[in-house]
């Protein structure tokens, strides 16, 4: 599915799993089984050495994933293996893609039913070679904001993104915490234009996603949290903690509209 | 509409360098480099880092003549003695510019990267002298293996962080200090050490370096009376190098490059048996800049191996590797083997202990004298007393 049809019924919960942890055979289940849980968007992660936009949870869940014999042919035999019904969206760091070469990498996401990219250390400044192969392919390639982008970049950045915006909650790296910031909320008001926008890095509660969809988010991602309790096999919980998230993203999308 | 074209968001050489940063680092980069194009005009900036050159750090070093090593490889060699800065190594050239940078933009902490320590000693010296709060990050592995160094920079009240992320070396020590950068900007720099990383850095730190080339090219014409034949520098990140070369790019001197060789080309997929990233490597994308690496086929950085510290790192500046590719400078390989031959050949010949790093460029010079033609600069970066361990341990083996 595209990404743009999934946000015709939003506020949507985007959940990130890093793909290969604990083995490359366990991730289509896990996708599958989130899908059921209620994610809307289920965003994929390459694992790399040097994740130097991630704290330590999805640090470690990489490292166990590139272990466990995780690469980007097996990335991608995982996610066409995991047939859903919402999209599925790669997320990782360009020297990943620059090794595959830019149009093989997005002609094998859109092969293995991946419609979406999210590169966290590609500005669109350096981007315009993916975003030629994006467009060929029919993958969206989106772009991040973060509280300290200022208001003409943050202008120009939501032109260039395709699919969604993706709201970077705090500076710093991702990993749970336990509040919404004032920053957070300032930074989804400051977002000039109409494209769905997402928020993540941080969020771990229910209450936190309900939160930012009342701050005027489309979309709540959640990360880090999800990535530990996979970390501690507690499979069911997962499943759990995404249905209360997502419960609490559609309350809180009820309570804006009274 | 971009508004700011690739062109001008990031300095490229050829299609090396660039500015490939999380979103959150882009704006202290930006400001870092708007901030240093400032500067550099700026003659209270200039003669402030001048006086510390010279009154602190005790430039100009001597561009001295090596007899003996002259006599043993047939051609006039001089050493430009980057031994004698304080510190013992080239690093206070970069950190007391961009320590200054730091206290313009009103930053009251820096944040560095160190493998052997001798970045994280130069770091530490100008947060002690300039005031600033300093915290070095260093790998677990590093940290066992270079005590004195984590003693020195705790002596000059540099609190040292010990990485246990990835392989616990230089490369994941970078990687936490940009971590760290990306939620504490406003009050700190981060001083990376090497002409490498996303724009400005390897401009920025190459300029500051060049202070290298730029007496060493003084010295030579008052000495000969013409500009030598060739200059040998060791190359890690490369800002020894750069800042010797970047003076004499336009001249017909022969720049050579050494890089370090360690146990041989990796020899499977998960190791780099070297650091020699422009001998071996490949493009790709490490630490913010496009250059060449030491990657598995899917990406995945390699750990990198030298018996240096300071060499043992898996990527190089940008601008090495487009000059590489351009051939201006003619990238050299010396292994560990040759490093010690050059270390102990300095050290009987000249009465001089050069760092290992150095060393490379010593043994390359012994390997290959006839590339050098009748006259000859080697840059010795560092001296070599911080390396007497590992040397007494390499020669057990």
């Amino acid at each position: 599915m595209r990404i743009s049809e999934a946000f015709l019924a939003s506020p949507l919960l985007i959940v990130y799993i890093c793909a290969g942890d604990p083995t490359p055979e366990a991730t289509p289940d896990l996708v599958r089984r989130l899908e059921k849980a209620g994610a809307d968007i289920i965003e994929i992660g390459l694992p790399h050495s040097d994740p130097i936009a991630d704290g330590p949870t999805i640090q470690a869940a990489a490292q166990r994933a590139i272990a466990a014999g995780m690469n980007t042919d097996k990335y991608f035999q995982a996610a066409a293996v995991a047939k859903v019904a919402v999209p599925k969206v790669f997320m990782g760091y360009y020297n990943m893609i620059y090794a595959r070469g830019l149009d093989k990498f997005a002609r094998d996401c859109a092969k293995s039913g991946i419609t979406g990219m999210i590169v966290p250390d590609l500005p669109p400044e350096e981007a315009a070679p993916l975003q030629e192969a994006c467009i060929k392919n029919a993958v969206d390639l989106i772009f991040l904001v973060a509280p300290n982008t200022p208001p003409a970049r943050l202008k120009m950045i939501e032109e260039e993104t395709s699919g969604f915006l993706y709201l970077v909650a705090r500076t710093g790296v991702t990993g749970a915490r336990s509040e919404v910031l004032q920053d957070t909320r300032d930074l989804i008001a400051r977002v000039p234009g109409r494209k769905p926008k997402a928020v993540g890095f941080g969020i771990s509660t229910p209450e936190q996603a309900a939160e930012v969809i009342r701050a005027g988010a489309d979309a709540a991602i959640v990360g880090s949290v999800c990535v530990d309790l996979i970390a501690r096999g507690k499979i069911e919980e997962l499943e759990q903690l995404v249905r209360e998230m997502k419960a609490a993203v559609k309350g809180a999308a009820k309570a804006k509209l009274q | 509409m971009k508004c700011l074209t690739p062109e001008n968001f990031a300095i490229k050489f050829g299609r090396y360098g660039g500015l490939f940063v999380p979103e959150t680092l882009v704006q202290p980069l930006t400001d870092l480099s708007a901030a240093y194009e400032r500067l550099k005009g700026s003659d209270q900036f200039k003669s402030e880092l001048e006086s510390l050159r010279k009154n602190f750090a005790g430039r100009p070093t001597p561009l001295y003549f090596a007899r003996n090593l002259s006599r043993k490889l047939d051609c006039k060699v001089y050493l430009k003695r980057e031994d004698l800065v304080h510190g013992g190594a080239h690093k206070l050239n970069n950190t007391l510019g961009q320590a200054l940078v730091a206290k313009n933009m009103g930053k009251t902490r820096l944040i560095a990267e160190t493998g052997a320590g001798q970045h994280g000693v130069a770091t530490a010296i100008v947060g002690a002298n300039l005031g600033f709060e300093t915290q070095v990050y260093m790998g677990e592995v590093d940290i066992e293996r270079q005590k004195m160094n984590v003693y020195r920079m705790e002596l000059m009240g540099a609190e040292v962080i010990p990485v246990r992320s990835g392989s616990r070396t230089l490369k994941d020590a970078i990687n936490e200090a940009m971590r760290d950068w990306a939620a504490s900007f406003d009050h700190t720099h981060y001083l990376l050490g090497t002409a490498a990383g996303a724009h400005p850095f390897p401009s920025m730190v190459r300029d500051f370096q060049s202070v290298i080339g730029i007496e060493a090219r003084r010295q030579i014409q008052e000495a000969e009376g013409r500009l030598p034949d060739s200059i040998v520098a060791c190359v890690g990140g490369g800002s020894n190098a750069m800042g010797i070369f970047a003076p004499f790019l336009k001249d017909e001197v022969r720049l050579l490059a050494v890089e370090a060789g360690g146990r041989g080309p990796g020899k499977n997929d998960k190791t780099a048996d070297s650091g020699a990233s422009l001998g071996y490597g490949t493009d790709g994308v490490l630490h913010g800049a496009l250059t060449k690496i030491l990657q598995d086929p899917y990406g995945q950085i390699l750990e990198s191996y030298s018996v240096a510290a300071g060499l043992d790192y898996p990527g190089v500046g940008p601008e090495l590797a487009f000059l590489a590719e351009t051939g201006r400078v003619q990238p050299k390989i010396a292994d560990d083997h040759t490093a010690m031959q050059g270390f102990r050949a300095l050290s009987r010949l000249e009465g001089i202990i050069p760092a290992l790093e150095s060393a490379h460029a010593v043994g390359y010079a012994l390997q290959e004298p006839e590339a050098l033609g009748d006259l000859v600069i080697i840059n010795i970066s560092g001296r070599g007393d911080k390396d007497l361990t590992t040397v007494m341990e390499y020669e057990n083996l």
